[in-house]
């Protein structure tokens, strides 16, 4: 244990505590203004805590969007896309650290610099092919180009290459195919990674709004729940309604935040075990 | 018949040579250990024969098939390894199962398969443990068993036993015997213990530099070394080796004076000797004059580091009774075993005792 005096101690708590009000407030007040009324929400002092719960936000925001169509829709986009990242950041990831073939470095090197290029500055290309492959308008437009991506794949590349060779060696021996080998024996393997890009691409898929807003082309029956928050703003022209566009949000960060909570507490057991291993 | 045949076997890596025109036979049941320093090439040459390394030129074959291209499990081969290599995330029983679900094997077989294994190596009461949860000895003993649920026609071993503290090891390696006593299954065994090379072996082949220094059983190796790399590597304390010149009189030699020719053929010119340690003996007078710089007690017996006259270096392995302390000045003889005698180039001069 590292000593620590009890006055810097209480600097470090206070600091931590700090920084934890700084990064709730938002949420917190989010939470709090979806169930305030339309009158409290525009009051000067802010009104902090709502007099009554009123709920009614809630069931407004479904009469201006399609809220579970929304939802569902990017689950599909987020989960279809996190599943392809880590099938392909893996495989990828294997040969990258196991295979030793000619432009094996060049090759990994190009990957990392696309990593480097601003999303911005492909989007209207990526557009183009989509679209001529007759796929705007759709999620799959919206998922396929991102299905595999770099971040992933050196991820998935650091942490396989520290699983032994022997392993990988007597997996074959014992007649794996390399697939098998990949998900058999690898993937289990590097588990606390896969946790974190599953998480990190998930979370990211959830709240991508520039991508989809491209390719679906106003067909908002396909929009994801960040797309129709956007129609929740413009709703009412000119006087925003806050309790509803709030209760929106409120609706579209729950999804990711459960997956946090139950991924954090998987990964951060599976550290653990890993840790103790011998 | 499972024995394996390699055929000028070479494996290059970009324009290295690791391994240059290697020739054996290993027979049906024998258990043959590769032996040599690290980076000599053993290991490759063993996940060459298990299908883990590109052989680049020769044959390789297993009972009578040709099985350069097949993969590993197709050459009917089971391998263990050094770090031991069990799945993780599976328990013991997972680990020995892995490769039987692979082959589409039935369930009952595969229960009856890992009743009988682990029943062999009495790690009934570990099935559903993870190895996270085993010692080094239990690890390595669930690493034999997932080979021999596989009933393979050969067994290989890459080191299996360097990673165990030494009690263990020799357990581990009286065990290892046994099991081939038992199963009589070929057994290719790496290693670069001479002591295990030597108690495990029907036949050892000693590799150095990526080539084949000799092939033998353990005393065909001791006592008829080919050359000089085999004799300082087999043996421990090392063989005593001293420079010579072999003429009409006999061998001159700077410490021990003029020794007699040996009977046979003895070309003239320079020489090697070696002697073993245990033929080396002290005595209070006569003899070369020697120095005792380090004695060092193995229980029953002594090993005496001595420098000679000339300033080099020898040892003699002796009884306990006779021991001198570091800086007595004694007497060494040459006792009436063979001496081993080595041309210009290192190889061994075939001769009689005189």
């Amino acid at each position: 244990m590292i000593r620590v005096s009890a006055f810097s101690r209480s600097l470090i708590v206070l600091l931590i505590v700090a920084l934890a009000v700084v990064s709730a407030f938002p949420f917190l007040w989010m939470v709090l203004s979806s169930f305030k009324t339309a009158e409290e929400s525009m009051q000067t002092p802010p009104v902090w805590i709502p007099g009554t719960f009123d709920l009614s936000a809630y069931s407004s925001v479904s009469e201006v969007i399609q809220t579970g169509r929304s939802l569902w829709n990017s689950a599909v986009i987020a989960s279809v896309t996190t599943a392809g990242i880590l099938v392909t950041s893996l495989m990828a990831g294997f040969a990258f650290a196991k295979y030793s073939f000619r432009g094996r470095n060049t090759l990994f090197a190009v990957m990392i610099a696309t990593m480097f290029l601003p999303p911005i500055v492909t989007l209207i290309p990526l557009y183009r092919m989509v679209s001529e492959m007759g796929l705007s308008g759709s999620l799959v437009g919206v998922i396929l180009p991102n299905l595999a991506n770099a971040f992933g794949i050196f991820l998935m590349r650091q942490f396989i290459a520290g699983v032994p060779d022997d392993l990988i060696d007597a997996a074959r021996v014992d007649g794996a195919s390399e697939l098998r080998v990949v998900f058999s024996v690898v993937a289990p393997a590097v588990v606390p990674a896969i946790a974190a890009l599953a998480l990190f691409a998930f979370v990211y898929h959830w709240n991508t709004y520039l991508w989809p807003l491209t390719v679906l082309q106003g067909a908002t029956d396909e929009y994801p729940i960040v797309l129709s928050l956007g129609r929740l703003l413009s709703y009412n022209r000119g006087a925003m309604n806050t309790p509803l566009v709030m209760a929106g949000a409120t609706m579209a960060v729950l999804p990711p935040l459960v997956l946090f909570v139950f991924l954090q507490r998987f990964f951060v057991d599976s550290m653990i075990s890993a840790a103790v291993k011998g | 018949m499972t024995d394996v045949r390699l055929d000028k076997i070479c494996k290059t890596y970009g324009t290295v040579e690791v391994l240059k025109d290697i020739d054996l036979s290993i027979e049906d049941g024998e258990f043959c250990v590769f032996v040599g320093p690290s980076g000599c090439g053993k290991s490759t040459l063993l996940r060459m024969i298990a299908g883990l390394e590109e052989i680049t030129s020769g044959d390789l074959s297993i009972g009578d098939r040709r099985v350069n291209s097949l993969s590993p499990k197709e050459r009917g081969i089971a391998m263990v390894f050094q770090s031991y290599a069990l799945y993780p995330h599976r328990t013991v029983r997972g680990n020995m199962e892995f490769g039987l679900k692979l082959s589409r094997m039935d369930r009952r077989e595969i229960d009856a398969r890992i009743a009988r294994a682990a029943k062999m190596l009495q790690i009934e009461p570990l099935l559903d443990r993870r190895p996270a949860q085993l010692s080094g000895g239990q690890r390595q003993r669930v690493a034999i068993g997932r080979a021999i649920v596989r009933d393979p026609t050969v067994f290989l071993f890459d080191e299996p036993l360097s990673n165990l503290d030494a009690a263990l090891r020799v357990e581990t390696r009286r065990e290892i015997a046994a099991l081939h006593e038992k199963l009589g299954t070929t057994m290719i065994y790496v290693t670069h213990d001479q002591v295990e090379a030597m108690t495990l072996a029907d036949k050892i082949v000693v590799l150095n530099d990526g080539a084949v220094q000799q092939v033998g059983t353990p005393l065909e190796l001791y006592d008829t070394p080919a050359n000089l790399f085999v004799a300082g590597f087999i043996g421990s304390p090392r063989m005593n080796l001293f420079a010579g010149e072999a003429g009409p009189e006999g061998i001159v030699t700077a410490s021990f004076g003029t020794l007699p020719r040996p009977d046979g053929p003895l070309p003239e010119g320079n020489v090697t000797i070696g002697i073993r340690p245990e033929n080396l003996h002290l005595t209070s007078e006569g003899g070369a004059r020697a120095r005792v710089t380090l004695v060092e007690h193995l229980g029953n017996e002594i090993l005496v580091e001595l420098a000679l006259a000339d300033g080099q270096k020898a040892v003699a392995q002796g009884p306990r009774n006779h021991c001198p302390t570091p800086g007595d000045s004694v007497g060494v003889t040459i006792g009436s075993e063979p001496l081993h005698l080595f041309d210009g180039l290192g190889r061994r001069i075939e001769t009689r005792s005189p």
